[in-house]
C-alpha cells in the first residue's frame, strides 16, 4: 500500500474574480447562498442558530438541510457545523460528530481568495495525524484538473 | 468527462463506520504501529517488540485492539502469530474524504460562476 499522506481536513483554495464583498453577500444572504449551494433555506443565517432548509440539487431533493450556524464574521470568515452529506432520510445522524466547515476571504488585488475548510473527520489530535488518511499527491492534482476543465465547461 | 462524474450522485458514506477506527488509532503506540505495517510485511510480536520499549503484554493488546478495529490481521505461523494491515478501512476513509472534496470542487465551482457573473 502506497504512503500517502495527512490528516482529517478538506481545504480548498479558490480565487475568484469579484471583490469580497459580494463574495461575502453570496456567502451570507441565505437565498443567494441556497442558488450555488443548491438549498431552499427557510431564513437569514443566525450564529448559534440551526439553518434549515430543503436541497435542490439534481439527485439530492430529498436531502434536508441542516447546520447549525458558528460564526459570521463580516467579510472575513463564515462557518457552520454539519454532518457531511448526511442525506439518507431514514437515518439519524444527530449522534455522529459534526464536522466544522469555514469559509475564509482575503482580499486578493481586485478579486477574492476564498479558503474553504472541513475539519473534524476524525477526533485524532492534529500531532498524532498518520500519514494513511491523506489523499496522495496524485489525487490533489487530479482534482484540480477536475476543478478547471468543470469550470471552463460551465462558464 | 469530470463533471460528469462529480455530479454523479455519491452515496454518502457515512462517518459512523469510521469511530472505531480512529478511536483505535487515537493512540501513538497504535499509530506507529499502523505506519510501520504499512509496508504489507507480517511481523511477529517479536519483530515488533524488538526495538520499542513496549513490553510484550502490552503490545499483544494493542494489536488486539487494532485487529477488533479491523485494521490488522492476525494469522497463526508455526509458533508465532503474524500480524499484518489490512489496508481496506484506511482506503475507505481516504476515499470518503476523496469524495467529500470532490463535492465541494462541484459546489465551489457553482459560488464562482455566481459571484464572477
Amino acid at each position: 500500500m502506497k504512503l500517502p499522506i495527512e490528516q482529517d481536513r478538506i481545504e480548498k483554495q479558490i480565487e475568484l474574480k469579484a471583490p469580497v464583498a459580494r463574495v461575502w453577500r453570496a456567502l451570507t444572504d441565505h437565498r443567494e447562498f441556497g442558488e450555488w449551494f443548491g438549498v431552499n433555506l427557510e431564513g437569514p443565517f443566525v450564529p448559534g442558530q440551526p439553518s434549515l432548509g430543503q436541497m435542490t440539487i439534481p439527485g439530492y431533493e430529498h436531502g434536508k438541510w441542516r447546520v447549525i450556524v458558528q460564526r459570521l464574521e463580516p467579510e472575513r470568515l463564515f462557518s457552520f457545523t454539519w454532518h457531511p452529506y448526511a442525506i439518507d432520510q431514514e437515518k439519524d445522524y444527530s449522534n455522529e460528530t459534526p464536522t466544522l466547515v469555514e469559509f475564509r476571504l482575503e482580499r486578493k488585488g481586485e478579486g477574492t481568495l476564498l479558503t474553504l475548510t472541513e475539519s473534524g473527520f476524525s477526533k485524532i489530535p492534529a500531532e498524532r495525524r498518520l500519514e494513511a488518511f491523506r489523499m496522495n499527491d496524485r489525487g490533489w492534482a487530479r482534482q484540480m484538473e477536475d476543478i478547471a476543465s468543470h469550470v471552463e465547461q460551465t462558464s | 468527462m469530470s463533471s460528469k462524474r462529480a455530479r454523479g450522485v455519491a452515496t454518502p458514506r457515512r462517518l459512523r463506520q469510521f469511530v472505531p477506527i480512529f478511536a483505535a488509532l487515537s493512540d501513538e503506540t497504535r499509530l506507529s504501529l499502523v505506519t510501520r505495517l504499512i509496508d504489507g510485511f507480517p511481523r511477529s510480536i517479536s519483530q515488533l517488540t524488538a526495538d520499542s520499549k513496549i513490553t510484550r503484554q502490552a503490545m499483544t493488546k494493542h494489536l488486539r485492539v487494532l485487529e477488533n478495529a479491523g485494521l490488522v490481521r492476525g494469522e497463526t505461523a508455526g509458533r508465532e502469530c503474524l500480524f499484518e494491515l489490512e489496508p481496506r478501512p484506511l482506503e475507505e476513509i481516504r476515499d470518503y474524504l476523496d469524495q467529500v472534496s470532490k463535492q465541494w470542487d462541484v459546489t465551489l465551482s457553482r459560488l464562482k460562476k455566481l459571484v464572477e457573473s
